[in-house]
C-alpha cells in the first residue's frame, strides 16, 4: 500500500500511462489537483481530443498553452491550497510539431517548404508515435522553463501504453532512416548509387503509387534533411528526461483481466527500458467486505430483517454478484502486485457517481492520497 | 435482464426503430468507440447475432488484438480467414500483410514483386507515407466484402464486421481513404482511395455503430463522435450500443427499506448490512446510469440499444452468446 504523496516525493515529472478507457485522464487530473491542494504549483498536460480534462476542471477552452484553474473552485470545494496552483493544458500535436519545425529549420525557406508540404501536413496525425512524441516534446519544453514544481502528463489515448515509450525511436528512425537518403538524393544521383535496380524499383513504385506521391515524399525528406541532426539531438534529450531521477511513471489500469495483463506487460517494458516505475493505480475496483462464510443463511437473515422474502432473495443474489466481481478484482490486483513485485499499488473503488468536477477529483484523492492503513479503512468505509 | 431498445420521440425515427436486420443487410458494419467501452465484445456479439440470423459473417480485428481467438479458445487467428462458429469467420488484419497482398494484386509480374519486397526502399515507403498502412487495412476489409473476391479461394461473405481500432479520433479510421486521396492526388492509389471512400460512406453498403458506456464522459464522447461522423465524414450512425447497463433491481421503496436496515447498528449482523449496502449501491449506479441513458438519448440521433452489465468474472463464449441474444 502506498499513497501518491510518497510516490511523488522528490519528483518533478509524473507520467500517467496505460491503455485506453482506464480512467487515465481523470487520474492525472486528480493527482494534479491533489498535489496543488498540498501547496505545489502543478501543471497537468493532456492530449485527449474529447476534452475530458477540460470538462472536469471547468475549462471549456484549453489551448496549446497552460491555463490556470480558477482558485475559487478549490475554495468552493473547501480546500485551502496554501499557495498551490493548478494549471492545465491540452496538447495540440500538430501545433507542437509546427513549433519543432520552426525551431529546427535552418532558414525560412526550408521552414515554409516543410510546413506547406502535404506529406508533412498529414504527418502529425497519421504517423504512429508522433502524437506521443509531441507530448514528450511539450513536456520537455515546459520542464525546461522551470515554472512548475510538478508536471503531470496524461499520455495520449493510444491502443497500448507501449506506443508512448517507442515514440522517440520511431520518429528518429523515420527522419533519419536509410531510405530517407534515397529520397533525399536528386533522382539522377540516386539512380547512380543504387544502380539500375533502383531505377526499375522507382518505376514499379510509381506504377502503384502515382508519381506525385513519390515527389512529395522526396521533397519532404529533402526539406527535412537539414533538421535531422537537431531532431535526433532533441529526441535524445527527451528520452533522457524520461529516465531522470526526478521523473516517475505511474501505470493506470482497471481491475479486469485484460487491463491488468496490459499493465503487467507495460511495467515489464518500463523496467527493460530502465525507466523509473513509481507505482500502479487500479481504478474502479469492486470492493465488498471479504466476509467469512460461517454458515450464515443470508437469505433467512435478510428476510428476518427486511420482512420481505422476495426482496431478501434479490438482495442476496445481488450481493453474490458483487462478491464475485470483488473476488475477481482482488485476485487480479494480487496477481498484478506479484508480477510487478511492488507494494506500490493504489486501489480506487468503483464510486457511485461519475467524476466530472473538482469535488469528484477530491473524492478520488481520498484513495489516491490515503496513507497506508488509512486506505484500507477508507475503502472499507466506502463499501 | 431488462433490455430496452428505446422508443425515440422527436427524431427522424419517430415511432419506429429500424430493426437490427437492417444493419445485418449491409455489407460492412464498422464498430467504433473509445477504448475500454467493450467495443470488441460488442463487435463479436454483433457478428455472432448476424451469423445466427443466417448471414455469412466475418469479424475483422485490426492491430492484432486477438479477442476473437481468446473467446473461442483458439490459436491466434492471424491474417487468415478462420471459421469460429457456424456462419462466423474471423480474421486479424495486419497492415504489413495487407500491404503485401495489395502489391501482389497490383503487380502481376513476379519479378517485379520480388524486386519490391526485397527492397528496403519499399519497406521504408510503406512506413513513411502517412496513412498508407491504414489505407491498405481498409482496402483489405473492402476486399472481404466483394462478391468476386480478389484473393484466390476467398470465401464470399454476406457481412463484414470491423472492430475498429480505438483511437483518439473515432472518425480517423473512416476518414483515412479521403485523407489519403488528398495525399496522392492522382494515380492508381488515388483511385483506390476514392473507391474505398465511396464504399465506406455509402449508407446502403456500410453501417456504423458506436459503443458507449452509461457514464458521463463516454456519453459526451459518443455525442461528439456522432457529430464528427456526420459533419466531417458525412455518414449517419446506424446504431449506438449502450454497454454495461446495470439492471434496476430494487424499487425506490425497497431502497428506502434497505437504507433503514443498513443504518441500524445491530452488531453481529455484518453480512446483512453489507448485502443491504451492496444493493443500495447497485440501485444508485443503476439510477445514475439511467440519467446517462436519458442524456445520450437527448444528445444523439441514432437509435440506441442497451446491453446489460454482465456479472461474470470473465467474458467467454457463454457471455457473448447472451449478448448476441440481446442484439438479435
Amino acid at each position: 500500500m502506498a499513497s501518491v504523496t510518497e510516490l511523488l516525493d522528490g519528483k518533478k515529472i509524473c507520467i500517467c500511462a496505460g491503455s485506453g478507457g482506464v480512467g487515465k485522464t481523470t487520474t492525472s487530473a486528480a493527482i494534479a489537483a491533489g498535489m496543488a491542494a498540498r501547496g505545489l504549483k502543478v501543471a497537468v498536460l493532456t492530449i485527449d481530443p474529447a476534452k475530458r480534462l477540460a470538462d472536469s476542471l471547468g475549462l471549456p477552452e484549453l489551448g496549446n498553452t497552460e491555463r490556470q484553474v480558477d482558485p475559487t473552485l478549490f475554495k468552493e470545494a473547501g480546500i485551502d491550497t496554501r499557495g498551490g496552483e493548478l494549471w492545465a493544458m491540452m496538447l495540440d500535436a500538430k501545433e507542437t510539431f509546427d513549433d519543432v519545425v520552426r525551431r529546427h529549420a535552418p532558414d525560412e525557406e526550408t521552414r515554409e517548404r516543410i510546413l506547406s508540404n502535404r506529406i508533412y501536413q498529414q504527418l502529425s496525425n497519421a504517423l504512429a508515435g508522433s502524437q506521443e512524441f509531441m507530448a514528450m516534446e511539450k513536456l520537455f519544453e515546459i520542464h525546461a522553463e522551470g515554472r512548475y514544481d510538478l508536471l503531470v502528463l496524461d499520455t495520449p489515448p493510444s491502443r497500448n501504453a507501449l506506443d508512448f515509450l517507442e515514440a522517440p525511436k520511431r520518429l528518429t528512425q523515420f527522419i533519419e532512416g536509410r531510405a530517407l537518403q534515397v529520397f533525399m538524393k536528386p533522382a539522377g544521383f540516386g539512380m547512380k548509387v543504387f544502380g539500375r535496380g533502383a531505377s526499375v524499383m522507382f518505376g514499379v513504385l510509381r506504377r502503384i503509387t502515382g508519381v506525385d506521391l513519390l515527389e512529395d515524399l522526396s521533397e519532404f525528406f529533402q526539406a527535412f534533411s537539414g533538421m535531422a541532426e537537431g531532431f535526433r539531438e532533441r529526441a535524445r534529450r527527451v528520452t533522457e528526461l524520461l529516465g531522470d531521477d526526478e521523473t516517475t511513471f505511474l501505470v493506470v489500469c482497471g481491475p479486469q483481466g485484460e487491463p491488468i495483463e496490459e499493465a503487467v506487460y507495460f511495467h515489464r517494458k518500463l523496467v527493460e527500458a530502465r525507466l523509473p516505475f513509481g507505482g500502479v493505480i487500479v481504478n474502479k475496483v469492486h470492493y465488498e467486505e471479504d466476509l467469512a462464510d460461517d454458515g450464515v443463511d443470508l437469505v433467512a437473515e435478510l428476510e428476518r430483517e427486511l420482512g420481505d422474502a422476495d426482496l431478501a432473495k434479490r438482495v442476496a443474489a445481488n450481493f453474490a454478484d458483487f462478491r464475485t466481481l470483488s473476488a475477481r478484482d482482488r485476485e487480479n490486483v494480487g496477481h498484478l502486485a506479484a508480477e510487478m513485485r511492488t507494494r506500490a499499488v493504489i486501489q480506487v473503488p468503483y464510486l457511485d457517481e461519475d467524476v466530472h468536477d473538482l469535488a469528484g477529483l477530491m473524492e478520488i484523492n481520498r484513495y489516491l492520497f490515503a496513507a497506508g492503513s488509512e486506505e484500507r479503512a477508507q475503502i472499507a468505509a466506502a463499501a | 435482464m431488462n433490455h430496452v431498445t428505446r422508443f425515440r420521440l422527436g427524431t427522424r425515427h419517430a415511432g419506429t426503430i429500424p430493426p437490427m436486420s437492417a444493419l445485418f443487410d449491409k455489407r460492412l458494419v464498422i464498430v467504433t468507440g473509445k477504448g475500454g467501452v467493450g467495443k470488441s465484445t460488442v463487435a463479436l456479439a454483433l457478428s455472432l447475432a448476424a451469423a445466427k440470423a443466417g448471414k455469412r459473417t466475418i469479424l475483422c480485428e485490426v492491430a492484432a488484438q486477438e479477442h476473437l481467438s481468446k473467446v473461442f479458445h483458439r490459436a491466434e487467428v492471424g491474417f487468415h480467414e478462420v471459421e469460429m462458429a457456424e456462419n462466423l469467420w474471423g480474421i486479424s488484419i495486419d497492415p504489413d500483410e495487407s500491404m503485401r497482398e495489395y502489391v501482389l494484386l497490383q503487380l502481376k509480374v513476379k519479378a517485379m514483386r520480388d524486386l519490391l519486397f526485397r527492397s528496403k526502399i519499399f519497406t521504408y515507403l510503406a512506413a513513411a507515407t502517412p496513412g498508407l498502412k491504414e489505407l491498405v487495412t481498409i482496402g483489405k476489409i473492402w476486399e472481404l466484402t466483394l462478391d468476386d473476391r480478389k484473393v484466390r479461394k476467398g470465401h464470399t461473405y454476406d457481412l463484414v464486421v470491423v472492430d475498429a481500432p480505438a483511437t483518439g479520433h473515432g472518425v480517423g479510421f473512416l476518414q483515412t481513404p479521403r485523407t489519403f486521396a488528398g495525399i496522392a492526388r492522382v494515380g492508381p492509389m488515388h483511385q483506390q482511395a476514392k473507391t474505398l471512400d465511396k464504399f465506406v460512406t455509402d449508407p446502403k453498403k456500410t453501417g456504423v455503430a458506436i459503443v458507449a458506456l452509461p457514464e458521463e464522459m463516454p456519453v459526451n464522447e459518443t455525442a461528439n463522435l456522432e457529430r464528427d461522423l456526420t459533419e466531417e465524414v458525412g455518414v449517419e450512425v446506424d446504431r449506438i450500443f449502450l454497454n454495461g447497463l446495470y439492471p434496476e433491481r430494487f424499487s425506490p421503496a425497497e431502497v428506502a427499506r434497505l437504507e433503514q436496515v443498513a443504518g441500524q447498528n445491530g452488531d453481529g449482523n455484518g453480512p446483512v448490512r453489507a448485502a443491504c449496502r451492496s444493493a443500495i449501491r447497485e440501485s444508485r449506479r443503476a439510477a445514475s446510469q439511467r440519467e446517462q441513458l436519458a442524456r445520450l438519448e437527448e444528445m444523439t440521433k441514432a437509435p440506441i440499444t442497451t446491453l446489460p452489465y454482465l456479472f461474470d468474472p470473465e467474458i467467454g463464449v457463454e457471455q457473448i452468446e447472451a449478448l448476441a441474444e440481446e442484439i438479435a
